[in-house]
């Protein structure tokens, strides 16, 4: 028996599965980047804990996230799976890892701002967003809403072209 | 048809199913625009209102549920309560794109309601009920964002076009006599107020004031003042407007029992 041979434990298979469960409606990110998966345990009775905070109160793609995690945890072998919905403390946007605001730009759309910024005034999105394709922050707001309940839509007026903001919150 | 469901109905229930009920209806009046929103992006913004405050009422739903402990669930509180048995406030409930009322209305109401919620989410985060809390603690996050797009527009409307005008002016003169019923105490506010559920309904008075008054100012609108008419939408005593709103929410839950997709 080879001494080298190192065996990743449960917990650290199962995070590195979910890191390749991506968000259905921003594909760009997985689960792990977007800071749903607040904890992953094993419990005493051989089950797999996963706690997940949803971003959205009315995100339709919750219960989505929610199968395909099952669904990968227990195609790897690492099941039973129980999820477990944890609501406090609420979601941030300062939860996305650094990795997944990288990769939320080279997708086309601008990562969040610190919302700790913004936090304090009402207008929370009072500030100069930088275009995600030519880097102007010559930028103009369309509508506080889009597409999905956690992203803005704008336009850059450098090189015209329309794109989305993921919301500070 | 499936039968309507009855709860026992504790000052607590009663409490949680208030809000409950106002992002419920609240939700499904902005729902009646999707596919009629005078531009695109704000028949998205309308949507995505909706589906936020669907989000909480659904939350706060499965909650009461849980403290009526009937055996009932989120979807049988949505949709097989009779009229008497849904406490939203009326100004809920008014239609938004019937009867008089137009995307002025809609904006208005928009920002009386956020700026109502948000003072009430910021209180119920000191809830002595933690998943009240916690629900409360997300939802403030969310409504921060409706009240700045609400703000917006009533604001470009009220001091836009003598046109844009004139209607916002007469939305508010639609809205006001239904405003106070958000700030109006009773029995089942001083039970939350005594056991720290959550801040009774005049608590509210001095933040949704502070947060309309500037933009009523901006928007050249006048607050109106005190009438003697009140309405009773959190006791369930509804307009004439809610029984067909309930009809039409509720029809696919009625026809097909249980139905789900």
């Amino acid at each position: 028996m080879s001494a080298s041979l190192v065996v990743e434990d449960r917990v650290a298979q199962a995070w590195r599965v979910l890191d390749g469960v991506l968000d259905p409606e921003v594909p760009a990110l997985s689960v792990v980047d977007l800071g749903i998966v607040r904890e992953v345990a094993e419990a005493p009775d051989g089950g797999l804990d996963i706690a997940l905070t949803p971003t959205y109160s009315g995100c339709p793609a919750t219960e989505v996230i929610e199968s395909d995690i099952r669904c990968a945890i227990e195609a790897a072998g690492l099941g039973p799976v129980r999820i477990t919905q944890r609501l406090a403390p609420a979601w941030s946007s300062d939860w996305i890892s650094a990795k997944g605001k990288r990769k939320l730009a080279a997708y086309g759309i601008a990562p969040p701002g610190c919302r700790s910024d913004e936090v304090s005034a009402v207008r929370v999105m009072a500030h100069k967003v930088a275009c995600p394709r030519c880097a102007s922050l010559h930028t103009e707001r369309l509508s506080l809403f889009g597409s999905t309940a956690c992203k803005s839509t704008y336009r850059c007026l450098d090189c015209r072209e329309p794109f989305e903001y993921f919301k500070p919150i | 048809m499936a039968a309507s469901v009855r709860l026992q109905l504790t000052p607590d229930v009663r409490y949680v199913l208030r809000i409950a009920d106002t992002c419920l209806v609240h939700a499904q009046r902005l729902a009646e625009w999707c596919g009629h929103a005078p531009v695109l992006e704000e028949d998205i913004a309308l949507a995505n209102l909706g589906l936020d405050l669907l989000g909480q009422a659904r939350a706060l739903l499965a909650h009461a549920a849980r403290l009526e402990a009937g055996g009932h669930d989120e979807d049988a509180l949505a949709f097989l309560r009779d009229e008497r048995d849904y406490f939203n406030v009326t100004l809920a409930e008014l239609p938004l794109r019937r009867g008089g009322a137009d995307f002025a209305d809609t904006q208005l109401r928009c920002l009386i309601v956020a700026a109502w919620l948000l003072p009430l989410w910021q209180g119920l985060a000191n809830s002595c009920d933690r998943e009240l809390a916690a629900i409360a603690g997300k939802a403030e996050k969310e409504t921060r964002y409706h009240l700045e797009h609400a703000t917006d527009w009533v604001v470009r409307l009220g001091d836009g076009s003598e046109e844009s005008t004139r209607r916002m002016r007469a939305a508010v003169g639609r809205a006001a006599p239904y405003v106070a019923e958000l700030f109006d105490d009773d029995a089942v506010d001083a039970a939350a107020a005594a056991t720290k559920l959550g801040p009774p309904a005049s608590a509210l008075r001095k933040a949704w004031l502070a947060a309309v008054q500037p933009v009523f100012a901006d928007a050249q609108l006048t607050l109106p003042a005190n009438t003697a008419f009140r309405s009773h939408g959190k006791r369930g005593v509804h307009s004439e407007h809610m029984g067909f709103l309930l009809a039409e929410m509720q029809h696919l839950q009625r026809a097909f029992p249980g139905g789900v997709w």
